[in-house]
């Protein structure tokens, strides 16, 4: 592309730049306000007024969070669920998507529109918490997995992206004997890494968000998993039991405990994020421009 | 093509034909089969519980065994004070979204765009797609600690500045703004994914030729960029409008509180307050009901005036 090189067209993209700088700015201030803060001591936090780089640096909140084993069960629950669910959904979503993506399958549009209708009209809240309690998923962790197994945004993502693997490669497998299962699993999943590596974020990162199916099918508040926990500590500021695993003397959460709750529900998304993150803007591409 | 090889043959034939397809294809059915339980227990069963915002549902006789009342429950919806008043907060948050969030996504992917550095490009994406990936709990966490009275760092910001302290999190007034930046903040850089990928479409020679006639970047986006990625924006706007009722109710029911709930009680937040709290079941399941309706009457409204205009529309 020929660049413009017009005062005008350079000026345009200096306060373009700028302008982009302080939106990105803006974004992440926030998130490293939050865990600069998290590292430092409540005196502090009260007495500069914008700590990005804490000069009193401390692990005082860190060693206060984990100090009851609270947290710990907390991150074990969402780890588990979204280790097993991320796993689970993306098990039964390729290979539905896998047979809806076969153009030679009968009652393939049908299926389509059963599952494109969800996306237009739904049951709802109550309907739905009824079936989840008739079937006994109350104070169940498969209630956090279950009724949200598929996505069927994601579906359609991953069935155009099978769609459009030639063929050709199919019809080989097949003449040497491979079946369906086999196709999917040996010839298209391996072709598929990019949209297997965004649909499997896009399914982890909901469930590692978890928090309203959390707090509907789960009364138990040792199964609860970090979502729920942080709330409970940043808003209610009754999470940790303090009553029975520390002294007395222990303070409620102040500023930074709070931020540390924040760092620690949050690390695990941006220890992945980065990883992935060059995957998915290529395959949710992929997926939306086809329809 | 095998239709255009087959001729029409007795019914006998082509059903067993079928059944040979179905036959050969039955490893696909069994892949298929898995995903098609969950949209049958889970979405469609849901459906079918719709029946009890026509019944006064008690848990103990079931979906099934309950009393129908009729319109009983939609009768109160109408009559109730409170509903217009959710229905307004509702209706205003969508106005909202529409007005102050849906134009963010176009124009920073316009921006994104006029950026020639690719380097730099990708930095910027990675860093406004991240807060998509925080849970709304995150997002609520980290603006309630930072907008609290006791140490926030705005209200800090604000005293020492000699302003009175603003009591964000409890005032009415607040919510709604809190609300749209939040909305704004999480969501306007993933936003900008499928206006990019519209954009990286366009044949550069469009660009070219325009550059020769002499049009300046500002002209260039006014009528190469944004005519291609028009019938985008008339997708998105159409799926939007069909959404007019899903605000996220998490988010919605992570800021609310006694103090604000004047304002920001919205449908979803009385269905699970009304429903899932008082235990009032075909109550809630109406107003659900009113609600899933009233989106999809408006999906399927703002589809024929895409078309009508000339564009593709979703379906």
């Amino acid at each position: 592309m020929v660049e413009d090189r017009s005062f005008a067209g350079r000026a345009f993209g200096i306060v373009n730049f700028a302008l982009l700088t302080l939106i990105a700015l803006i974004t992440v201030l926030p998130f490293i306000h939050v865990v600069a803060g998290s590292f430092t001591t409540s005196a502090e936090l009260a007495v500069k007024r914008f700590v990005l780089i804490p000069t009193d640096w401390s692990l005082e909140a860190y060693r206060f969070i984990f100090s009851t084993n609270t947290i710990f069960r907390s991150m074990a629950v969402s780890i588990g669920v979204t280790l097993l669910g991320t796993l689970f959904s993306m098990l039964i979503s390729s290979m539905m998507a896998y047979g809806l993506s076969r153009r030679d399958l009968d009652g393939r549009r049908t299926l389509m529109f059963l599952v494109v209708f969800t996306m237009l009209f739904n049951g709802g809240l109550i309907p739905t918490f009824l079936v989840v309690k008739n079937l006994g998923l109350i104070d169940h962790y498969s209630a956090l997995v279950l009724p949200i197994a598929i996505n069927a945004f994601n579906l359609i993502i991953l069935k155009n992206f099978f769609q459009n693997i030639p063929e050709g490669l199919e019809e080989s497998a097949k003449i040497d004997g491979c079946n369906d299962f086999g196709i999917l699993f040996r010839i298209v999943l391996p072709l598929s890494m990019p949209v297997i590596a965004t649909i499997s974020l896009f399914y982890a990162v909901t469930y590692w968000n978890t928090y309203l199916n959390a707090i509907m099918y789960l009364n138990e508040s040792k199964m609860w998993p970090i979502q729920v926990l942080l709330r409970q500590i940043v808003v209610l500021a009754s999470g940790l039991d303090y009553s029975s695993d520390l002294d007395s003397a222990v303070p409620p959460p102040d500023q930074a405990v709070k931020m540390a709750v924040i760092v620690v529900a949050t690390l695990p998304i941006l220890l992945v994020y980065p990883f992935l993150q060059k995957h998915f803007a290529k395959g949710a591409m992929l997926g939306s421009v086809k329809g | 093509m095998q239709q255009a090889i087959a001729k029409p043959e007795p019914a006998l034939r082509s059903e067993s034909r079928l059944s040979r397809r179905l036959i050969r294809n039955k490893w696909l059915y069994l892949m298929i089969l898995p995903g098609l339980l969950y949209f049958i227990i889970f979405k469609y069963v849901p459906m079918y519980g719709l029946i009890i915002s026509f019944k006064d549902y008690k848990p103990f006789d079931g979906i099934n065994g309950s009393e129908w009342v009729g319109f009983k429950h939609f009768h109160r919806l109408f009559a109730e004070s409170d509903f217009g008043a959710i229905l307004r907060n509702t209706l205003v948050l969508f106005g909202m979204n529409l007005v102050f969030f849906f134009p963010i996504p176009i124009i920073l992917s316009l921006m994104l765009n006029e950026l020639r550095i690719s380097f730099f490009r990708r930095i910027f994406q990675t860093l406004i797609y991240l807060p998509h990936f925080m849970s709304w709990v995150i997002i609520v966490s980290i603006s309630y600690v930072m907008l609290t009275m006791d140490g926030g760092i705005v209200n800090e910001l604000l005293t020492s500045l000699g302003f009175e302290k603003v009591n964000f999190l409890l005032s009415p007034e607040w919510f709604r703004p809190t609300y749209i930046i939040q909305v704004i903040w999480r969501e306007a850089g993933w936003g900008t994914i499928i206006y990019l990928a519209a954009i990286a479409a366009i044949d550069p020679q469009l660009y070219e030729a325009a550059r020769m006639d002499g049009a300046g970047r500002l002209r260039q986006i006014w009528h190469i960029t944004l005519p291609a990625i028009r019938s985008v924006i008339v997708v998105l706007l159409i799926l939007k409008i069909g959404d007019v009722l899903e605000l996220g109710f998490e988010h919605v029911y992570l800021l609310l509180n006694s103090m604000n709930r004047d304002v920001a009680e919205i449908i979803d937040t009385y269905v699970y307050t009304a429903g899932l709290r008082q235990g009032q079941f075909s109550y809630s399941t109406a107003v659900g009901f009113f609600k899933s309706i009233v989106g999809l009457v408006l999906v399927m409204l703002a589809n024929r005036l895409a078309k009508k205009m000339g564009e593709e529309g979703v379906y």
